[in-house]
C-alpha cells in the first residue's frame, strides 16, 4: 500500500515491506492473486495484506474457507492455469493439513510432467516462536521443506531483504515457500527503497565481516546473533552470515568464510537433530575439512516439542547461548 | 413455534438406454445423435482392446502395474464428449483413458506412464488436461483452481475432474467441493462410482444412499446416472458443462458403473468379491448394450464389427510399438526438471552422478576426476 507518513519518516517494518512488495507486484502483474484465511477485509491476522482487497478487489485478494489443503490445492490449480497465486497459510503449524498438496503435488509437478505443467506460486507462511502465541503457532519447520526437491525455501530477516526476496519469489517459475519470521514482523523499522528491486534467490548475505569465526543463521535468529556479537570481547572478530535462502543453499558464501575463519557456529530455532544446521555442518566438513580448527557447533532449539509460551524464551537460542558457543568454539 | 423445513432436496437418477440397448424415446430426444453414438462406440472398442493389451503387457513383464478401465468406458467417454477439445480442461484420476485420448493425448502416453516413464505425463501443448493422478482425491482441488483461473479471467471455459467413489471419503474432495461452491467455480465433479475402492465396497465406504447427495451439502446441483449408459452420461454432463460455462457454477455427477477388472494388475479381486456380482455386471457392459442398439437400428452388423475389431487390434499394435520404440529416457531428465534452473548442488550431482563430496571433487583426495557419465549408460 502507499507509504504512510510514519513509514516515510521512520522506515518500514517487515510487515510493511512485504505488504509493499505485494501491492507493487499486484499492480504490475494482473496474474498475481492473494488468497488465504482472513487475508481480505481483515488484512490477515498479522495485517500483512492490509488494504490490498480495497485496492484490488474481492477477486484478487480472496478470503477463502478455513481449509489449508483447499487453499494450497486450488492455488496449485491457479498456478497451473497461468495465474501467479500467493496463498497464505496463517501459521506454520497449519502447513500440516496442506503438506500433501505442497510436497506431493506443487513440488513434483514440473518433474512428473517433464516440464509440461508447472506451479509458479509463493506460499507465504509466518514462522517461528517468540511472540507468546498459542500451541502450533511457534514452530520452525523449514528443514522439512528444504528436504523436498522441487521447492525453494526462503526466510528473510530484514524489511529490505523481505521486499526484494518476495519480488524475486513471485517472479520465480517454481513453487517457493516464503517463511516470514513473525518475531521480527514489527520489531524495528528500516529504510527500504520505494522502487522495484530484487534479491536473487540462493544468495546469502554477509551481515558483518570477521576473521576468527563464522556464525551462520537465518530468520529471527539473525537478530539474536547480532545481539550476541555486541557482548563478545573487543578482540574477537566474528563473520555473521544471514542465509536468507535455505534451499537452494548458498554454499560459496559459507565456504569462503569458513576457509578464512576455520571455525563455525550455526544457529537456528528449529530442533537440532536433522535441522538445517546439520546440512550446513556437513557441507562445511565436505568443503573445508583441512581448514577447520574446531568442530562445527550448532546452537539450536532443543529436540523437544516447542513449549507453550511461558518457557519459549528458554527454548529459543538467545544471545547468551550464542556467545557462549562462540567463545567455546574459539577456545577449542 | 412449529418446526419448519429448513432444506429439502432430492437426487434424480437418469437412464436413457437400458442394458438391452432399448432407449427411452422421450428422454433420448435431445440426447446424442446416432452418428455420434456410432463414432463413440468405435472409440470404446479401441479403448477396450488397448486396455486388454496393457493387461497382457503387464503379465508378460513389458509394463508395470496397470489399472484396467474395463467396463467404465461409457462413463469416461460420455463425459469427455461433453467438453470442448482444446478449450475445456480434463483433470483425471486414472480410469478415464478414453476421455484423455479423445481430447488429444497421444495414446501411447498412457502406456508410457505405466511403463515407468514420465514422458507419458508430458502433455503436448494445446492439449488441455493434467496427467494421471495416482494419489486419491487430490486432483479435484487442482481442477477447482484451474476452473477458478478461467472464471477470474472471464474465459468461457470449464474444468471437469474425475474420481472414484472412494475418493469422496477424502478431505480434499470436500475442500474442493466447498471451494467450487463458495466461489461458484465452473468445475464439474464427475464421480465414477465403480462400487469398489480396491477391496472396500461402496456400502462400507459410506453410509450415504447415493454418492451424489454429498453435493447437496454444498448446494451444488447433482444427478445420479447409469454410468454404463453412454446417452445418460453424456446428457447429464453436457447440461452441467453448458450450465457452468454460462456462469451457473459447479455441478456433480455420479455415474453408477462397475470395475469389471481387478483394481490394478497387482490386485486379485477374487479375494474379496463374488463372481456372481461380477457376472451380473458383465451383463450391463456399456459396449454390449450399444452394439445391441446400433444393430437394432441397422447401423451395425457382424461384418462391421469384425472390421472394427481388426482395426482396433492394428491400433493397439501401433500404440505398443510407439510406447516400446521410444528411446530410453536420459538420466539428465531427473535433474533437469526439478526446477526451471539447476541449483549448484544439483548441477554437481548431475555432472558427476555422485552425491559423495570426494566423488564430486576427487581432487580433494589427490585423485583425478572420473569420466563424466561413464557408468550410467
Amino acid at each position: 500500500m502507499p507509504r504512510t507518513e510514519q513509514m516515510i519518516a521512520q522506515g518500514l517494518t517487515l510487515v510493511d515491506a512485504i505488504n509493499e512488495a505485494l501491492y507493487q507486484e499486484m499492480e504490475r502483474d494482473s496474474r498475481v492473486v492473494c488468497l488465504g484465511e482472513d487475508v481480505g477485509l481483515n488484512g490477515g491476522v498479522f495485517r500483512v495484506t492490509e488494504g490490498l482487497q480495497k485496492v484490488f478487489g474481492l477477486e484478487r485478494v480472496i478470503d477463502t474457507p478455513l481449509s489449508e489443503s483447499g487453499i494450497m490445492g486450488s492455488a496449485i490449480g491457479l498456478a497451473m492455469a497461468g495465474m501467479r497465486p500467493i496463498p497464505e497459510i496463517q501459521f506454520e503449524g497449519f502447513l500440516g493439513p496442506a503438506y500433501d498438496q505442497l510436497v506431493n503435488h506443487a513440488a513434483r509437478y514440473r518433474t512428473r510432467s517433464r516440464g509440461a505443467v508447472t506451479v509458479p506460486m509463493v506460499v507465504r507462511v509466518p514462522v517461528g516462536g517468540g511472540i507468546h502465541a498459542p500451541e502450533l503457532h511457534s514452530d520452525s519447520p523449514e528443514a522439512i521443506y528444504a528436504h523436498t526437491p522441487g521447492l525453494k525455501v526462503l526466510m528473510p530477516s530484514t524489511p529490505y531483504d523481505a521486499k526484494g526476496m518476495l519480488l524475486s519469489a513471485i517472479r520465480d517459475p517454481d513453487p517457493v515457500v516464503f517463511f516470514e519470521p513473525k518475531r521480527v514482523y514489527r520489531s524495528y523499522r528500516q529504510e527500504v527503497p520505494e522502487g522495484d528491486y530484487t534479491i536473487p534467490i540462493g544468495q546469502a548475505k554477509v551481515v558483518a565481516e570477521g576473521r576468527d569465526l563464522t556464525l551462520v543463521t537465518w530468520g529471527a535468529s539473525v537478530h539474536q546473533c547480532n545481539d550476541a556479537l555486541d557482548t563478545l570481547p573487543e578482540d574477537v572478530s566474528v563473520e555473521l552470515i544471514d542465509l536468507r535462502t535455505i534451499a537452494p543453499l548458498d554454499v560459496d558464501t559459507i565456504i569462503q568464510s569458513v576457509e578464512k575463519t576455520g571455525r563455525c557456529v550455526i544457529v537456528h530455532e528449529a530442533p537440532k537433530t536433522a535441522g538445517f544446521g546439520a546440512e550446513i555442518a556437513t557441507t562445511i566438513q565436505e568443503y573445508c575439512f583441512l581448514h577447520l580448527k574446531a568442530p562445527v557447533q550448532r546452537v539450536a532449539g532443543f529436540d523437544t516439542i516447542m513449549p507453550y509460551y511461558k518457557l519459549e524464551q528458554e527454548y529459543l537460542p538467545d544471545a547468551k547461548r550464542v556467545s557462549e558457543a562462540v567463545m567455546q568454539c574459539l577456545a577449542y | 413455534m412449529p418446526l419448519k423445513t429448513a432444506y429439502q432436496a432430492k437426487v434424480e437418477y437418469l437412464q436413457i438406454m437400458d442394458e438391452n440397448g432399448v432407449v427411452d424415446e422421450k428422454l433420448a430426444k435431445d440426447a446424442m445423435g446416432d452418428q455420434d453414438i456410432l463414432e463413440l462406440y468405435q472409440y470404446m472398442i479401441k479403448c477396450r482392446v488397448l486396455d486388454e493389451t496393457a493387461f497382457k503387457l503387464q503379465r508378460s513383464k513389458r509394463m508395470g502395474t496397470y489399472p484396467q478401465n474395463k467396463g467404465q468406458e461409457a462413463a469416461a467417454i460420455g463425459a469427455g464428449f461433453s467438453l470442448k477439445r482444446g478449450t475445456d480442461f480434463l483433470v483425471p484420476c486414472y480410469r478415464e483413458n478414453a476421455a484423455l485420448w479423445m481430447h488429444g493425448l497421444p495414446m501411447h502416453y498412457i502406456f508410457l506412464h505405466w511403463m515407468g516413464d514420465e514422458r507419458g505425463n508430458q502433455i503436448p501443448k494445446g492439449v488441455c488436461q493434467l496427467p494421471l493422478c495416482i494419489p486419491i482425491g487430490t486432483q479435484m482441488l487442482h481442477a477447482t483452481g484451474i476452473a477458478w483461473a478461467f472464471k477470474m479471467r472471464k474465459e468461457p471455459r470449464v474444468a471437469m475432474t474425475f474420481f472414484g467413489d472412494g475418493a469422496t471419503s477424502e478431505g480434499d474432495f470436500h475442500e474442493a467441493m466447498n471451494f467450487a461452491s463458495a466461489f461458484q467455480i465452473p468445475c464439474i465433479f464427475f464421480c465414477q462410482n465403480n462400487q469398489w475402492a480396491i477391496s472396500v465396497p461402496r456400502e462400507q465406504q459410506m453410509n450415504s444412499a447415493t454418492v451424489a447427495q454429498k453435493a447437496l451439502a454444498y448446494d451444488m446441483p447433482c444427478i445420479q446416472v447409469d454410468g454404463n449408459d453412454l446417452l445418460a452420461v453424456h446428457k447429464a454432463s453436457r447440461d452441467f458443462v453448458e450450465r457452468a460455462r454460462s456462469g451457473g457454477g459447479p455441478a456433480f455427477i455420479e455415474a453408477v458403473t462397475y470395475r469389471l477388472a481387478d483394481h490394478t494388475t497387482a490386485d486379485d479381486a477374487r479375494r474379496y468379491r463374488d463372481s456372481d456380482e461380477v457376472e451380473a455386471w458383465v451383463g450391463k457392459d456399456p459396449i454390449i448394450r450399444l452394439r445391441k442398439y446400433l444393430t437394432a437400428k441397422n447401423l451395425w452388423n457382424d461384418a462391421k464389427q469384425a472390421a472394427l475389431d481388426e482395426a482396433a487390434k492394428q491400433n493397439a499394435t501401433e500404440v505398443v510399438r510407439a510406447a516400446e520404440g521410444i528411446e530410453r529416457p536420459a538420466i539428465a531428465d531427473i535433474f533437469d526438471y526439478t526446477y526451471a534452473e539447476l541449483p549448484r548442488e544439483l548441477a554437481l550431482q548431475k555432472q558427476t552422478m555422485r552425491t559423495s563430496s570426494l566423488g564430486q571433487r576427487p581432487e580433494q583426495a589427490g585423485l583425478s576426476a572420473p569420466g563424466v557419465s561413464a557408468n550410467h549408460e
